[in-house]
């Protein structure tokens, strides 16, 4: 499986939060096969970066280009085609661990198999858990809930993740890195911030600070 | 075709919540029940008063009850982070939007429009005006739902939320209040309700045309 040549360009991106500016200037390039890893301390803009990436807000200056298209003109395109993961773990806490995985995936527009669920759940280790409701889940079982999403198949180029390794165990974390290398294999670009380097296999990572 | 298969599953995914927090559900009834009965216990049995002020009294009860579930519009996708990822479906947002109210007026809304008839008893309303309450409950309790959609989507993530949504959707939904209370008033005093409930219906066909699109202007705004 391969995704097309698809390139994500941000260019001169400036974002002011509380009448303070963030970040200014900032300028990359994400093309197939790449992950780039959004360095910066505490308060340094990485999540204000990643939401204006994903359509959520706005940049006050410059613009977000996918394959050539401005990403606020051409949303629904856009959305089609990225997977963003935020901050919040976007888990309705009645739902069943099941449900919510489903829910959230169909309404991504990717039309699932309920095998290919309970699959994917037993790959994060979940699967004894799938009619739970999610409220009873460890903070460590949310995240690999939320992650779950990465195992579908034919889903999305461009992943975006805002602190993907956060709460994670050494499993988890290999389990992860494991599913970005075969992303990066396939095609597809990764866009995430961490504290420490992602160990992800040389020659796919690039780097950028912020607030330097 | 993906875009309403979209749709739908968002339309399930909100009723299965209702589903699992029914309390929330039932708190809303009740309470539209109560306050609308607290009122012949507190003026006196007299019918005719009773007659009078009927149609006025169950439709500031479902007015406020509307105005009571509002907090569960997208208070607590915001809090969970899930209100996020439905910005991010790609899916045109002011039709996601169209969906939650869909959803809210279901949960929320309709439920009251059952109970009306037997509310409507306890004023001596009779069967014909009980059925224009209904029609004018039905045509009026969506634009509840949607003006109030606004306030929420403005107000989200604010301290207080829940007065300054008060204070701001309740003047808004003054005319719906007199168009629809008006309707059965004047079909009590024996004359034609459906002037009152075409403009109902003319405040909802624009409602659905514009409010979706005002609500997710709103929602950006709040979610930057």
């Amino acid at each position: 499986m391969g995704y097309d040549d698809d390139m994500l360009s941000i260019e001169n991106l400036a974002c002011i939060k509380g009448g303070r500016p963030l970040f200014k200037g900032v300028s990359f390039n994400v093309g197939a096969g790449e992950l780039f890893h959004i360095e910066g301390e505490n308060g340094a803009g990485k999540t204000s970066l990643l939401r204006i990436l994903s359509g959520l807000s706005r940049p006050e200056f410059g613009c977000v280009l996918w394959n050539g298209l401005d990403i606020v003109d051409s949303r629904e395109v856009y959305l089609d085609q990225v997977l963003y993961l935020g901050h919040h773990p976007a888990i309705k806490d009645s739902l069943t661990v099941l449900e919510n995985l489903r829910f959230s995936i169909r309404l991504s527009g990717v039309d699932v198999e309920e095998a290919v669920l309970q699959q994917i759940l037993s790959e994060v280790s979940l699967s004894e858990r799938l009619h739970l409701p999610a409220r009873f889940l460890s903070q460590g079982q949310r995240r690999r809930l939320v992650l779950a999403k990465l195992w579908i198949q034919r889903n999305k180029p461009l992943w975006i993740l805002d602190e993907p390794f956060t709460a994670l165990d050494v499993n988890a974390i290999a389990l992860l890195v494991n599913r970005l290398e075969e992303h990066l294999t396939a095609g597809g670009s990764i866009i995430l911030t961490s504290h420490q380097p992602p160990e992800v296999a040389d020659g796919f990572v690039r780097s950028i600070g912020l607030g330097r | 075709m993906r875009v309403l298969s979209t749709l739908w599953y968002l339309l399930i995914q909100e009723l299965t919540l209702a589903f699992r927090q029914q309390a929330d559900v039932f708190a809303v009834i009740f309470f539209f029940i109560v306050a609308v009965s607290l009122f012949p216990l507190g003026v006196g049995a007299d019918p005719h008063l009773l007659k009078s002020i009927g149609p006025g009294v169950i439709w500031v009860a479902a007015l406020l009850a509307a105005m009571l579930s509002l907090g569960r519009l997208f208070n607590d996708g915001y809090a969970d982070g899930t209100l996020e990822q439905l910005l991010l479906i790609p899916v045109p947002l002011p039709l996601i939007v169209l969906v939650k109210l869909l959803s809210h007026w279901l949960t929320s809304c309709f439920p009251l429009l059952l109970m009306s008839p037997l509310l409507g008893l306890q004023f001596s309303l009779r069967p014909d005006e009980l059925g224009v309450l209904m029609i004018s409950l039905l045509l009026g309790t969506p634009l509840l739902s949607m003006i109030g959609g606004v306030g929420a989507a403005l107000t989200l993530g604010v301290r207080g939320a829940h007065v300054l949504v008060a204070v701001m959707v309740l003047p808004l939904y003054i005319p719906v209040l007199i168009f629809g209370s008006g309707a059965v008033t004047t079909s009590a005093v024996g004359m034609d309700p459906q002037g009152a409930l075409s403009l109902l219906g003319a405040l909802l066909v624009m409602g659905v045309v514009f409010i979706p699109y005002v609500t997710s202007k709103a929602l950006y705004i709040s979610m930057e």
